[in-house]
């Protein structure tokens, strides 16, 4: 069949098209008939049905993510917001910093590894495109029930593509989560977030703007992975012989991806970009669009010029191709010597592949024939926008409250120590992350299992940066408004217990279909909570990701709104680790209640799951950060307390350097070892510093309890002693057994 | 003391490599793969890294750049050269030390601090420590497991020329635990622990790696 080219659709503008197959409401392609006078191409029409999609267009979140612009607090720390590929905020020192996180949950249910290393790829880009050295990666990964079968064909696949990608690209794989719960059975989600640092001057943007400045690709060639669904429009087009049998799920080149950072970043530092955009989710579409619509004139692109790894590729799938590791620049014509030279240096492909133009319409030709004419907006920015019905969950309603053992002997204690230590959601991690590089770059301050990722920025002045990414998915199933915000505070708490400042925030938000009014609920109520305590906080919101549809059937994953807060180290020498050392004393920062719901005890004792979830103190959570930030002089070590309660913070303490720890308990002893009650941080003082902790503890009106001592060989509670062995015994290997 | 530190397609460990030299009190210049030019350096090191990402063999492509003609021809007349973890992988395949690195014999990427023994102190880049001496250094490679003929090993350990050692569990299955070796002159080391990596207390397990850069600026000032 010919091209349909426009000239093709004024002629023909009855031609029956496959618009539902490619995702689209019959209003959807009316609203494209409207904006165009016309019906549109089969490329037009496959622009306009990724563009969007709700994975690009977020049209069943938006006017709930609207409230993070609208609720957002003044921060003079924020140089680019939201809408960017990343937000862009001010450390300091002349540097600025970025980070996102996304997901690629769906791909890597398909395709464990590359579906996980892809996603790895996308997020660096991101970074990369704002102007950045991408300098950090951290991976929070949730997973069904792990004596699953399909959970041991998801989760090794998923960690060596992760591995596998970010190892080869040089980021050090700072930390992230490793959760395990049915939920998430036929949808394990793989968030991954990336961070980098540059210059205030060094900030780019993605915008064409300058008319006659050119618009060059490059990076890897684009062939026929990713293209998904727009094969519906292949197959109405062309229906001779071409390779069949193609990947949906994109394939990642991480070597690709290092030569083009390298080469990108020896780009910008001679200043020879005008704007730029990374290929990422509907590729070349999503490029051309967002660059035109968000600069000031048209964009003429001749799409034959685009280079092919395979040749029999249509113009539809050229305009969709998924391929990993390219990017998009906008040049002015002086600059593309250099801008060639030093692309041919780093053995990278690039073409002019069209020019900026006065006019105020994306133009694509093919051979010379129009194929599509648009105004760019319309595909980029104006896609629809739903307000979807919400409705208070039923199963709200029929909540049970946890009943679990709460032991108190000393050998009960010791039992539940262990038992809680063994479990796949408290388990070492380590057979995960050592399969990362921690190390490469050398600036890798804390990492996994710290409370937080720290990394140096400037070997001078010892400046860094601090990340930690938390959800708690099981109370944001009890309360989507509070779970948001504990996970907000839990976040900002991390980097305080090592030192950080809390700076600002990025989220990605996974959740079931928004065609579910009781997911949409959850949804709104998150984004509700997540708003409302970043205006209270002060903390900008700089960018985020949804993820929906994740579900299988009926089933809808917990809600899980995974949240990033980074934070500033004035001087990293100074961060506060994990480890105790013989000779100190340990204390409880913050009280604990007799709330189990949410908490692993339940998850562990008959997966309940319970009825309440903790209500967020903002107030008190906002004077804890001060007194870490203010105590952290004092500090010998530090660790949160959050998942596993007490009793896994003190584990994971003592284990860390091998110093045992012997503490007495008062009160609701269950309560006070298992109980997850959030605003907690156990610390290890020495004792000369008693007074000046107390003190502090007045000044911000928060308790503060001495609760033992450390040394010795074993973890001691209450008389239950366990030794330091037997601990590591039960927390090791745990997941070398279930997925080695 | 000028050292160079090349710089191949994938290379990630250059800067690392480069800051140690500095931080060791030699002059560290920045070597690329494309050139052939060695800018006047007394020594080089071989950074770690997937270059080619590791594609057909690690470091088979390297081999062939421009700036190892330049290298290999060098080495051949004693000239010193440091190949960490893929660097070590170029000089097997450059021929410039025997044996290869292969998969590690749980077939994952593995990073750990790692205990090894300075089995050989005669070479300029070892000379700093005591025999014997246990140092912590990363490792971090999916290819670290050491192999060669039973001739070869034979040779290494007649002569003397491992010059790295795990102690204890044998990480990734490389025979007689061999981390690092060198050529029969001395002058070419290749070690899979990364020492560049372990050169402050506050980034690296110890800095039990920076022996090497100093113990090569110690040797070239004579």
């Amino acid at each position: 069949m010919a091209l349909d080219t426009v000239k093709h659709a004024q002629e023909n503008p009855d031609a029956a098209q496959p618009y539902k197959e490619l995702g689209l409401k019959d209003d959807e392609y009316a609203s494209i008939k409207e904006i165009l006078g016309r019906r549109p191409t089969s490329s037009e029409l496959a622009m306009y049905s990724v563009m969007w999609s709700e994975h690009c267009s977020y049209k069943s979140s938006k006017i709930h993510l609207k409230q993070f612009g609208e609720k957002a607090v003044m921060s003079d720390a924020l140089l680019v917001g939201i809408g960017e590929n990343a937000g862009v905020v001010d450390v300091g020192q002349g540097y600025a910093v970025t980070f996102k996180i996304e997901s690629h949950n769906h791909p890597s249910y398909i395709e464990p590894y590359q579906g996980a290393a892809t996603g790895v790829g996308g997020i660096v880009r991101d970074i990369l495109t704002m102007g950045a050295r991408p300098i950090a990666v951290m991976d929070p990964l949730r997973f069904g029930n792990p004596e699953n079968p399909d959970t041991r064909r998801v989760l090794p696949g998923i960690v060596s593509g992760i591995g596998g990608y970010g190892n080869c690209l040089g980021l050090p794989n700072i930390g992230g989560e490793i959760v395990f719960d049915d939920t998430y059975q036929g949808n394990p989600l793989v968030n991954a977030l990336c961070v980098g640092v540059m210059k205030h001057a060094d900030i780019k943007l993605a915008t064409a703007h300058g008319a006659g400045n050119l618009v060059v690709l490059f990076g890897a060639k684009t062939g026929g992975d990713g293209i998904g669904g727009v094969s519906v429009l292949a197959s109405e087009t062309f229906s001779d012989s071409k390779p069949t049998k193609r990947p949906a799920v994109q394939v990642g080149d991480p070597f690709a991806e290092k030569v083009l950072i390298e080469c990108s970043l020896e780009i910008f530092k001679e200043d020879l970009v005008v704007g730029i955009q990374d290929l990422g989710g509907a590729g070349l579409s999503c490029a051309t669009s967002e660059l035109a619509s968000a600069g000031s004139g048209g964009m003429d692109i001749r799409l034959e010029t685009v280079p092919l790894r395979d040749p029999s590729l249509s113009p539809e799938e050229i305009l969709m191709s998924e391929s990993q590791e390219r990017m998009c620049a906008i040049i002015e014509p002086s600059k593309l010597k250099r801008f060639m030279q030093i692309c041919k240096k780093w053995d990278v492909t690039a073409t002019v592949i069209g020019e900026v133009t006065t006019g105020t319409r994306l133009n694509i030709t093919f051979n010379g024939e129009l194929i599509v004419d648009v105004p760019p907006r319309t595909v980029a920015h104006d896609g629809p926008v739903y307000n979807r019905p919400i409705a208070k969950p039923k199963y709200l309603e029929s909540l049970k409250p946890v009943s679990v053992p709460l032991p108190s002997t000393p050998d009960e204690i010791k039992a539940a120590v262990l038992k809680l230590m063994a479990a796949p959601n408290l388990a070492d991690k380590s057979w995960v992350t050592n399969q990362y590089d921690r190390y490469v770059q050398g600036n890798t301050v804390l990492s996994q299992p710290e409370d937080s990722g720290v990394i140096r920025i400037d070997t001078n002045t010892n400046l860094g940066v601090a990340i930690s990414t938390d959800a708690n998915a099981r109370w944001s199933y009890l309360n989507p408004y509070e779970g948001a915000k504990l996970a907000l505070l839990e976040s900002c708490r991390n980097i305080a217990t090592n030192g950080a400042k809390p700076l600002a925030v990025t989220n990605c938000l996974n959740f079931g279909s928004p065609e579910d009014p009781e997911v949409m609920w959850q949804f709104s109520e998150t984004v509700r909570g997540l708003a409302d305590a970043c205006l209270e906080l002060g903390l900008p919101v700089t960018g985020g990701n949804v993820s929906f549809y994740n579900q299988t059937g009926t089933v809808a994953i917990l809600p899980t709104p995974v949240i990033g807060v980074l934070g500033v180290v004035d001087d990293v020498t100074k961060r506060t680790p994990m480890g105790i050392k013989p000779n100190q004393d340990i204390y409880i920062i913050g009280n604990v209640d007799d709330n189990f719901s949410g908490s692993e005890w339940a998850h562990i004792n008959g997966k309940q799951i319970g009825d309440r979830s903790p209500v967020a103190d903002l107030d008190m959570e906002q004077r804890l950060v001060k007194l870490l930030l203010e105590g952290q002089p004092l500090f010998e070590a530090a660790h949160d307390i959050s998942n596993g309660g007490f009793a896994a913070s003190i584990s994971e303490m003592v284990m860390r350097t091998n110093v045992g720890a012997t503490i007495t308990l008062e009160g609701n002893v269950a309560a006070e070892l298992l109980a997850e009650t959030p605003g907690r941080v156990v610390v290890a003082i020495n004792e000369s510093n008693t007074n000046a902790i107390t003190a502090l503890a007045g000044k911000y009106q928060i308790p503060v309890r001495r609760v033992g001592s450390t040394g010795g060989n074993s973890l001691t509670i209450n008389g239950g002693a366990i030794s330091i062995d037997e601990l590591r015994e039960a927390n090791t290997g745990v997941l070398e057994a279930l997925f080695g | 003391m000028r050292i160079g530190v090349v710089t191949f397609p994938g290379s990630l460990d250059d800067r690392s490599a480069l800051r140690a030299i500095e931080l060791a009190g030699g002059v560290a210049v920045p070597l690329f793969h494309g050139e052939n030019d060695l800018k006047e350096v007394q020594a080089v090191v071989l950074p770690g890294g997937f270059s080619y990402g590791d594609y057909l063999r690690c470091g088979a492509i390297s081999r062939f750049s421009p700036i190892m003609e330049s290298i290999i021809l060098a080495a051949e007349h004693g000239f010193p050269v440091l190949g960490i973890c893929n660097g070590f992988q170029i000089l097997c395949e450059s021929h410039l030390l025997p044996g290869a690195l292969t998969r590690n014999a749980d077939l994952h990427f593995i990073c750990a601090d790692q205990k090894v023994s300075v089995e050989n102190t005669n070479t300029p880049w070892t000379r700093g420590y005591a025999q014997g001496q246990e140092i912590v250094i990363p490792i971090k490679n999916g290819e670290g497991s050491f192999q060669c003929s039973d001739e070869t090993l034979k040779e290494l350990e007649d002569e003397g020329r491992v010059v790295l050692r795990y102690v204890g569990k044998n990480p990734n299955g490389s025979r007689n635990l061999i981390a690092g070796i060198s050529n029969k002159r001395g002058n070419v080391v290749g070690v899979m622990p990364h020492p560049e990596q372990a050169i402050e207390n506050l980034t690296g397990p110890s800095e039990d790696g920076l022996m090497f850069f100093s113990s090569i600026l110690k040797e070239l000032v004579g």
